[in-house]
């Protein structure tokens, strides 16, 4: 066994009330990969944080190389060779790749900087580990993927002993994922220690030498991945036997959505030539890494924007003009994919926000005064039939957690019986208690005999709820295949633009 | 149109223009200085103001210009931490902070003036900066005697315009400078403190804005007025957007924007009383705004500017 | 360090943050005050005097509030949508010039004619030169702050030059001034043998319909909403730019009705030192107040006090009244403090929430 070369010693934070970090202890060695699972909410951000200086704890020691690292200064973990990609890439687009790569590397007073040197160096580094990437590009040209191995040159530019990955898959297609796990080989035999969170378990399996397992701030077991199996790992992380979504079978009724030939240029994506049809009792889902016009799609639902070309419509009648209070008024349910940027506005009260689809409607408002008893009635009931925790209908959203955060969504379109619902990425961020809940809706909704376009980015979301899944790759979508006819292996593909590997549906 | 051609042609009016670009370089600069590092400057105008009055106070109360030059950066420097602060640390509306720079900045001027005159009717006098010729390039024609006649203040704000190009290109503090500007958080991340460097980013600017304002009361004029700096600042804001948030393009802009001032000038005396001179006094507003509008569309505007940035906040 | 937010903030600490900020301004001026060598407490005292000590103050003081209640509430309105207005200073001289206009001849009508349409023509002016900025915002993401900032120099030397040419009283004796308005076009007086006239009336009246329009009906609400969260309003159907072009007609028409009012209350004619600056310092009323329109007229009260007073006081002791000035931006700059301590905790060590 190689020498310990990260041990972390009864490390406890404290928000508040809440133990993000209950007694933490674990120990990396060299060369080693270490996976840490958990939830999201169970702590391993919050861990990496203190690791990385973001955060001091409250108790415990952490040492890097046999020397105590002193908390709460990025600059400390960086010297004691602690690197960390962030989930959200901490990139700048304006910039070039080599700019990114150096910043902080040399003492900020000198007269100037050795470009040409660290360029040589950052080749070097590429070539050695096969992260090809042009030092000169601006960073907003690349692609994810190719973001990703900018962070990670980062770290090895500033010769990393141990690399942190927070979440590094989740905006990577399974082929990206696979290729960041060989990366990750070449790393440890060269002797750096690696630490990845997931919640992911395949990717546990198939990368890690060690599994931390983190069940509500608590450090529940570390096994060895050769001897440990996914429902002991999956019963580890969640405390229980998760059972699958029970999804009757069910008949397609009439069309509530369809897109023919649907093209959109748009700054915020584009969609072309695009088919697509929803029905009744019917959950259709979307695969496809985000920004490949998952956005335009999701705003000609909502009634942001109309097509460039082609036909759209809503329940049998065309959309002519944008506008989302038409689409509520049809009858169409929107589930945002940011909760916070475009589902809330933080700063007003529940009952505000439950009002704000519907707020010029007769039911809110007469003479342009505001119901306000009214308003507040109706939020009483959602908080009541959606189980959203909060104060009352005057708390300010966005005090809430984002699970409650979500129902209260949920609450203020699922209430009114919507015969389209779009949901995009509703469980994105979500605790596993949530998820169950956002899931039972939809599949609710799906039997009272609503049409859900569901829009994911998570292959087993997709595959447990839909009846078909289409895949979206620059704007073009593929056919609908049928969920049993598809594997993860084939949607991983086809999101990558390989569409050949599709089962042939027709 | 002759009259026109042969002006832009003499040194005199080349020369003139310079002066009269001097105090926008510097803005310009100050200010770029600051939102290149995210933080939007709207205490600019006060900044100059106190700059103007502090640099005069200090050679009317016997101190050299040199010395007026440095009291001005430093009480512009002094505003510009009381921004900073706000606006760094505290995460406050860069817009109002601002603006209630701005209104300090001119108030307090206002009031040290009154203060230390109590009874002037017109305004008190020094022997302000004289040109300086550079032997033998001035001798040049039109462009030499243009560039190399001028007051010791107008070469430093080439000078500077300079020296700011290869901080922020050639050196890891500028590359620092534009990081927290661009992308806070990864500055952070790599181990840079985004507090320090916006906090000395905008002091630094803040001081050439200041020299900027002092130019006018140690350099062009030889007094301090009210209403002195009259919407200056403002001016180079646009400039800032005009020139792309590149110190090249705020001199090329600085100094077309004056050769436009120092045309309007000529062009009073020639058409004369045919259109009021109100006219004339709008245009540099007005091309200001036009600035504005023709070049936001394509601005590579810094992304983080006006996003305060607290460490370690979830987003 | 740590800054907390607070989850919970109650409406004592809301009304007390700016009385706070008031008391920290006033002691920061005292060192400029000492500085003269006049006493403190001597210098305040008599500001005090000259702003609410005597009937004749009291007027003078409620006089100079109107036109600042107006200028505050038209920026408190259009930073409630985060449309950053400092045009008011503009937009108000651009009020003036419509009511002299319209009001020192050309219509020949009764009062009750007249005068409606000299305030309504004045507060036009305001909302038109506000439009623009706001649709160069909207259109093109041109910022308004700068626009509009720019614009208050455009009008200034656009009324200078009416000032001197076409509207120029013949009677003036050369002076750069207007012909007055007809007395058709007079707000009356609210006191007698005072400067004190019914624009006050009108703005308060227009802080409470604000208010009824901030908390009771559909406008104030996508207005609230449109500010806090542009993208979450828009993603519910809000016209979030319909929805700033209305603010921008609201804010520039309160402030050009500041314009006409001082006309039609006040001076009688136009010239160019009408306003010191009322269209800045409402930016500091709309701060102190928080935005809340009620709480504008108390600001105002406030911020024209301290003006009055300073003059005032500036008579019998050796402190410029400049020192109103500096009153008034530290003031602004301590609100702006206060409401950040109000929102935050700020913790020097120890347990962080997050």
């Amino acid at each position: 066994m190689h020498e310990v070369v990260l041990r972390l010693a009864g490390v406890t934070k404290r928000f508040g009330a809440l133990v993000a970090n209950d007694d933490i202890s674990l120990e990396l060695r060299r060369g080693e990969v270490m996976a840490l699972l958990g939830e999201n909410g169970a702590g391993k951000t919050t861990l990496m944080n203190i690791l990385f200086g973001h955060y001091v704890a409250d108790e415990g020691s952490i040492e890097a190389f046999g020397k105590p690292l002193p908390g709460g200064s990025p600059k400390a973990a960086l010297a004691a060779g602690i690197c960390m990609v962030h989930q959200h890439f901490t990139l700048a687009d304006n910039l070039s790749v080599l700019d990114n790569v150096i910043l902080g590397t040399e003492p900020l007073w000198r007269f100037r900087s050795d470009r040409g040197a660290a360029a040589a160096k950052l080749s070097a580094l590429a070539e050695r580990f096969g992260l090809t990437v042009d030092p000169a590009a601006p960073v907003g040209s690349l692609s994810v993927g190719e973001r990703q191995r900018v962070e990670i040159l980062k770290a090895l530019y500033r010769d990393a002993r141990i690399l942190i990955l927070d979440e590094p898959t989740a905006v990577l297609t399974p082929q990206e994922s696979e290729r960041l796990f060989s990366t990750l080989k070449l790393l440890t035999a060269e002797g750096l220690g690696v630490i990845f969170i997931s919640h992911k378990m395949n990717e546990v399996m198939a990368a890690s030498d060690t599994v931390g397992v983190l069940r509500g701030g608590k450090l529940v077991a570390i096994r060895r991945t050769a001897e440990t199996d996914r429902s002991e790992l999956a019963e580890l992380m969640i405390g229980r036997t998760l059972k699958a979504p029970a999804v009757e079978p069910m008949e397609p009724a009439e069309p509530v959505l369809t897109l023919a030939g649907v093209t959109v240029r748009a700054a915020r994506g584009m969609l072309d030539r695009a088919d697509l049809v929803v029905r009744r009792h019917q959950i259709v889902g979307i695969a496809g890494v985000s920004g490949n016009g998952q956005a335009a799609l999701a705003d000609l639902v909502s009634g942001l924007g109309v097509p460039d070309d082609g036909r759209l419509e809503v329940f049998g009648k065309p959309v002519v003009v944008a506008g989302p209070l038409e689409m509520v008024k049809r009858g169409v349910a929107r589930i945002p994919e940011d909760r916070h940027a475009t589902g809330l506005v933080g700063d007003m009260a529940v009952w505000e926000n439950l009002i704000a689809e519907r707020v010029r409607l007769p039911e809110f408002s007469r003479l342009g005064f505001l119901r306000r008893d009214a308003a507040r009635a109706r939020a009483r009931e959602v908080i009541k039939d959606y189980d959203v925790r909060c104060p009352g209908p005057d708390a300010v959203s966005r005090l809430l957690s984002g699970g409650n955060m979500q129902k209260l969504i949920l609450g203020r379109t699922l209430s009114y019986k919507p015969g389209l619902i779009l949901a995009n990425q509703p469980t994105r961020g979500l605790d596993v208690g949530a998820v169950a809940y956002v899931h039972e809706q939809l599949l609710a909704a799906r039997k009272a005999g609503a049409g859900v376009l569901l829009i994911s980015e998570d292959l087993d979301e997709l595959l447990a709820l839909a009846d078909q899944v289409a895949v979206i790759h620059r704007g073009r979508l593929s056919p609908p295949m049928p969920r049993a006819a598809v594997t993860i292996c084939q949607l991983g593909l086809a999101m990558a633009g390989h569409w050949e590997e599709l089962p042939d549906v027709a | 149109m002759t009259d026109i051609l042969d002006l832009l042609a003499s040194a005199a009016f080349w020369t003139a223009t310079l002066r009269i670009a001097t105090p926008y370089i510097l803005g310009t600069l100050g200010e770029l200085v600051c939102e290149r590092a995210g933080v939007l400057n709207l205490g600019i105008e006060g900044i100059m103001t106190l700059g103007a009055m502090a640099g005069w106070m200090t050679v009317y109360q016997g101190g050299d210009l040199w010395t007026g030059v440095m009291v001005a950066a430093l009480a512009g420097g002094m505003l510009g931490l009381l921004h900073a602060l706000l606006t760094v640390p505290l995460g406050l509306s860069q817009h109002v902070t601002g603006i209630g720079v701005t209104l300090l900045g001119t108030s307090l001027s206002y009031y040290v003036y009154r203060m230390v005159l109590p009874q002037v009717s017109s305004p008190p006098t020094i022997e302000p900066f004289q040109p300086w010729a550079v032997p033998v390039l001035s001798e040049i024609p039109v462009i030499g005697q243009a560039l190399f006649n001028q007051t010791p203040l107008t070469y430093a704000a080439l000078a500077a315009v300079g020296l700011v190009a290869w901080v922020l290109y050639r050196t890891p503090l500028g590359l620092g400078v534009r990081m927290v500007g661009e992308n806070p958080a990864a500055a952070e991340a790599q181990g840079i403190s985004v507090t320090a460097v916006r906090m000395g980013a905008v002091v630094c600017g803040s001081a050439l804005m200041a020299v900027g304002g002092a130019f006018l009361t140690l350099s062009a004029f030889n007094a301090f007025f009210f209403n002195m700096i009259n919407g200056r600042g403002w001016i180079c804001i646009a400039l800032v957007v005009f020139a792309s948030w590149r110190p090249g393009k705020a001199l090329l802009g600085a100094v077309l924007f004056a050769a436009f001032d120092a045309l309007q000038l000529r062009l009073q005396q020639i058409v004369g009383p045919a259109l009021p001179y109100q006219v004339f006094l709008m245009l540099p507003y007005v091309l200001s705004i036009l600035a504005l509008v023709l070049m936001s569309r394509r601005a590579a505007y810094p992304r983080a500017l006006m996003i305060p940035f607290r460490k370690g906040e979830r987003h | 360090m740590w800054l907390e937010p607070r989850e919970h903030v109650s409406v004592a600490v809301r009304v007390l943050a700016p009385v706070g900020a008031v008391v920290a301004a006033l002691a920061l001026c005292a060192v400029l005050i000492a500085w003269t060598g006049t006493g403190v407490v001597q210098a305040y005292g008599l500001l005090y005097q000259g702003a609410l000590g005597s009937q004749f103050a009291l007027a003078e003081t409620l006089t100079r509030a109107t036109p600042l209640m107006l200028t505050g509430l038209a920026v408190a309105v259009a930073f409630r949508a985060k449309l950053w207005n400092i045009g008011a200073e503009g937009q108000l001289y651009a009020g003036a010039l419509v009511a002299v206009l319209l009001g020192s001849g050309p219509l020949e009508l009764p009062a009750w004619a007249l005068l409606p349409i000299v305030l309504i023509g004045g507060a036009l002016a305001g909302s038109l030169l506000l439009v623009g900025p706001t649709v160069l915002k909207t259109r093109f993401g041109v910022d308004e702050v700068v626009t509009t900032l720019l614009l208050n120099f455009i009008v200034l030397l656009f009324v200078s030059m009416m000032l001197e040419g076409p509207l120029k009283d013949p009677m003036g004796m050369g002076w750069p001034q207007s012909a007055p308005v007809l007395p058709e076009a007079e707000l009356p007086k609210l006191v007698e043998r005072s400067r004190l006239h019914w624009g006050l009336v009108l703005a308060m009246a227009a802080s409470v319909v604000l208010w009824v329009m901030n908390t009771r009906t559909v406008w104030g609400y996508e207005i609230k909403a449109v500010g806090a969260n542009p993208r979450a309003a828009g993603f519910a159907g809000i016209a979030v730019n319909g929805v700033m072009l209305r603010v921008a007609l609201l804010s520039g028409g309160l402030a050009g009705l500041a314009g006409a009012a001082e006309i039609a209350g006040l001076r009688g004619y136009l010239t160019l030192d009408l306003s010191p600056g009322f269209g800045y310092s409402g930016i500091v009323v709309a701060m102190l107040a928080q935005l809340h329109p009620l709480a504008v007229v108390a600001a105002s009260v406030f911020v024209a006090g301290i003006f009055v007073g300073a003059d005032a006081m500036s008579r019998s002791v050796p402190v410029p009244n400049y020192i109103a000035d500096v009153l008034v931006a530290v003031s602004l700059l301590c609100i702006l403090v206060a409401g950040f301590l109000v929102r935050y905790r700020v913790r020097l060590s120890g347990v962080r929430a997050g």
